[in-house]
């Protein structure tokens, strides 16, 4: 198995092949979100057929899988964006705090506080640098004093790793960036607001390479701090920064597994045919 | 079987004979119609810019004793028809608030009588043979002359053409307009970010959607029925008032802006709303934080252009009763008022001929205004549309 892998060039930055690469050995146990037979529909199709997960807190979870079998459909459920769509109709269980996101009780924008996310295509809001950071903790009632809100939109982008680059012109539109910074920007606008969970749907893929390499490091640095879960369709990526990894096949999550499991030891046929490349 | 390019190109002759007839008639359609716009603005022109000057004359004014209860007395008598009626009213007046002025004579440059006016212009008249002879006299020694017509643009509507002016007619229209766009705007705007960001997408709301853009083609005049029927009869809002005329052109100009404000608000990319969604805004934080600011440039310029269209409606104006002669700058938006498209309405109907410019100078003074307003849309559109 470790053979195949590695003859398809699978490599884990930084460390000779074959050295175990140093994940967060001290791999948080504790449960983030947990998902119980998730089924949804958009109007007669089945997308997502009897999903059932469990996310741990502070760390990385990739899905990966060919196009179209429900990787992105399955992350928007998390934070409820699927709401917006108005063909979609879902039953099972997905908690969080041992409460039911989907109950009517749930105040969805509460939901989207504590779990935030980064798009696919960055999209800062047409306001000011500045603005695109303090907007949304203002709003939430977490700043209010200008002093506080310096503060906060300064540590976001320095965690973010953009504060050296946008210092100096922080009253310039968000839209005057490159792109990779610009997600950088919005994965700044994405933990100012202090979540608990932060998803990410293809966050590189319309990025360079140097802005990839970039934004995967940061993704390193942040699951110190939240839990991250990470749509790619670069499985590359997934072995670069995930600790588990999923792998959906047509609206079924085949497999769900740490990631060095499931990339030198995968357990179920497809999920190995899918890495090493018999099909895309 | 391989064809050359020679083959080919002669097969493709007769496309190519077609595009080129096509190409022409295009710009033949075009040209034409500029003709039109052309010819249009050249008879205006030639017709209008003559209103902006009014004839005066130079005639000892002698303030005696009987001139302060009859005027004619104050001038000589064969220049007595050619001094302007309204002129001569005004001197008892000013004989009262200025003592000083009684026993005095002096030479002045008085309003012409509107038959001089169009004699120096160059038209036919009333004048006897006699009266046109002093006047080239007069024009000889430098006497009678046409001078910039200050009394268009400061004086409202007379039965004397040398006094007539549009202020009256202008203030109608400002006050009317003002009351359109304080009630259609607000409600338009309203109406249209209910329909596209909060209604949900059933047929109940796509009819809505189709009646909404039948009634911004209904004929204007239906609108005045409208406003006859319901704000003048049921309500009694009082006739011939700024209030109604305004009321019945936001009728009018509803469709319009709740059309234009639905096609700002569609061209909003929805990523901006769900990057919004997505740091927990409400919907209605994520219309009035995130798609209002950005749509707002497209939803003025759109109000604009209806209310331009607003400002040259007649038919739904005269049924509400604007077409009034008045004469006083209206003061309140309860008293009557007249507009600009009815003032040239009505001095379009005078049968006396020196009205035929002032018509043709009221045509221009609303389309400078039309022009000044649909410019301001553009360069508005333009400025907002780089910033992004």
């Amino acid at each position: 198995m470790d053979m195949k892998v590695a003859d398809r060039g699978v490599t884990m930055s930084g460390h000779d092949a074959g050295q175990p690469v140093t994940r967060n050995e001290q791999a948080n146990h504790e449960l983030s979100i947990r998902v119980r037979d998730l089924n949804l529909w958009y109007g007669d199709t089945q997308a997502l057929k009897n999903i059932s997960a469990d996310v741990f807190q502070k760390n990385v979870t990739a899905l990966i899988g060919p196009s179209g079998c429900g990787k992105s459909t399955f992350l928007r459920c998390l934070n409820r964006m699927n709401d917006l769509i108005p063909s979609v109709r879902l039953n099972g269980l997905i908690e969080m705090d041992g409460r039911d996101i989907n109950e009517a009780k749930m105040d969805e924008v509460a939901l989207r506080r504590r779990v935030g996310m980064v798009f696919q295509k960055p999209n800062p809001f047409p306001k000011s640098i500045y603005e695109n950071i303090a907007y949304a903790p203002r709003m939430h009632d977490l700043v209010s004093r200008k002093a506080d809100q310096d503060e906060l939109v300064e540590k976001a982008l320095r965690e973010a790793g953009l504060w050296n680059e946008v210092k100096d012109k922080l009253q310039q539109p968000g839209t005057s960036l490159s792109g990779g910074q610009q997600q950088r920007l919005c994965i700044a606008r994405a933990i100012a607001v202090q979540p608990d969970v932060i998803l990410m749907d293809e966050p590189t893929s319309a990025l360079d390479p140097i802005s990839t390499a970039t934004i995967e490091d940061l993704i390193d640095k942040l699951k110190q701090d939240f839990t991250i879960i990470t749509v790619t369709h670069n499985m590359q990526q997934a072995a670069r920064v995930a600790d588990y990894t999923a792998f959906f096949h047509l609206g079924e999550m085949v497999e769900y597994n740490d990631t060095k499991t499931m990339f030198a030891n995968p357990h179920t046929k497809k999920a190995e045919d899918y890495i090493t490349g018999r099909y895309g | 079987m391989r064809q050359s390019f020679d083959d080919i190109s002669a097969q493709l002759k007769g496309r190519h004979r077609k595009s080129a007839r096509l190409k022409w008639m295009s710009m033949g359609a075009l040209g034409l119609a500029g003709l039109f716009l052309v010819f249009f603005f050249t008879d205006m022109l030639i017709k209008g810019l003559p209103a902006f000057q009014q004839a005066q004359v130079q005639v000892q004014v002698d303030y005696n004793e009987m001139a302060q209860d009859i005027p004619l007395a104050a001038v000589e008598e064969d220049v007595r028809p050619l001094v302007s009626r309204g002129y001569l009213r005004l001197i008892p007046g000013r004989m009262e608030d200025n003592p000083d002025l009684l026993g005095t004579t002096r030479m002045e440059w008085v309003l012409a009588d509107g038959q001089v006016d169009q004699y120096l212009k160059g038209h036919h008249t009333n004048l006897s043979a006699s009266e046109e002879s002093v006047v080239d006299e007069l024009a000889a020694e430098g006497r009678a002359e046409l001078k910039f017509n200050t009394n268009f643009f400061t004086r409202g509507d007379s039965k004397m053409p040398e006094l007539a002016g549009i202020a009256s007619a202008a203030m109608g229209t400002v006050m009317t307009l003002l009351v359109t766009i304080a009630v259609a705007f607000p409600i338009g705007v309203m109406t249209a970010v209910y329909l596209e960001e909060f209604a949900p997408d059933n047929r109940f709301t796509q009819m809505i959607e189709i009646n909404i853009n039948n009634l911004a083609a209904i004929p204007s005049i239906l609108f005045g029925l409208l406003g006859l029927a319901i704000f003048i009869n049921f309500f009694g809002v009082p006739r011939s008032s700024p209030l109604v005329g305004g009321l019945t052109l936001a009728l009018m100009t509803l469709p319009v802006i709740i059309i234009a404000t639905r096609t700002a608000l569609r061209s909003v990319p929805d990523t901006i709303r769900h990057a919004a969604f997505g740091v927990g805004c409400s919907r209605w934080q994520v219309v009035r934080d995130h798609v209002l600011p950005v749509s707002m440039p497209g939803i003025m310029t759109g109000s604009i252009i209806g209310l331009a269209q607003a400002m040259g409606e007649t038919a739904p104006l005269i049924i509400v009763g604007m077409v009034a002669f008045i004469p006083d700058v209206t003061a309140t938006f309860t008293d009557a008022a007249t507009v600009m498209p009815a003032q040239i309405f009505t001095w379009a109907g005078e049968p006396d001929r020196a009205f035929t410019e002032k018509t043709a100078g009221g045509i221009l003074v609303l389309l400078t205004i039309l022009i000044a307003l649909n410019a301001t849309a553009v360069v508005l559109r333009k400025k907002f549309e780089r910033r992004w």
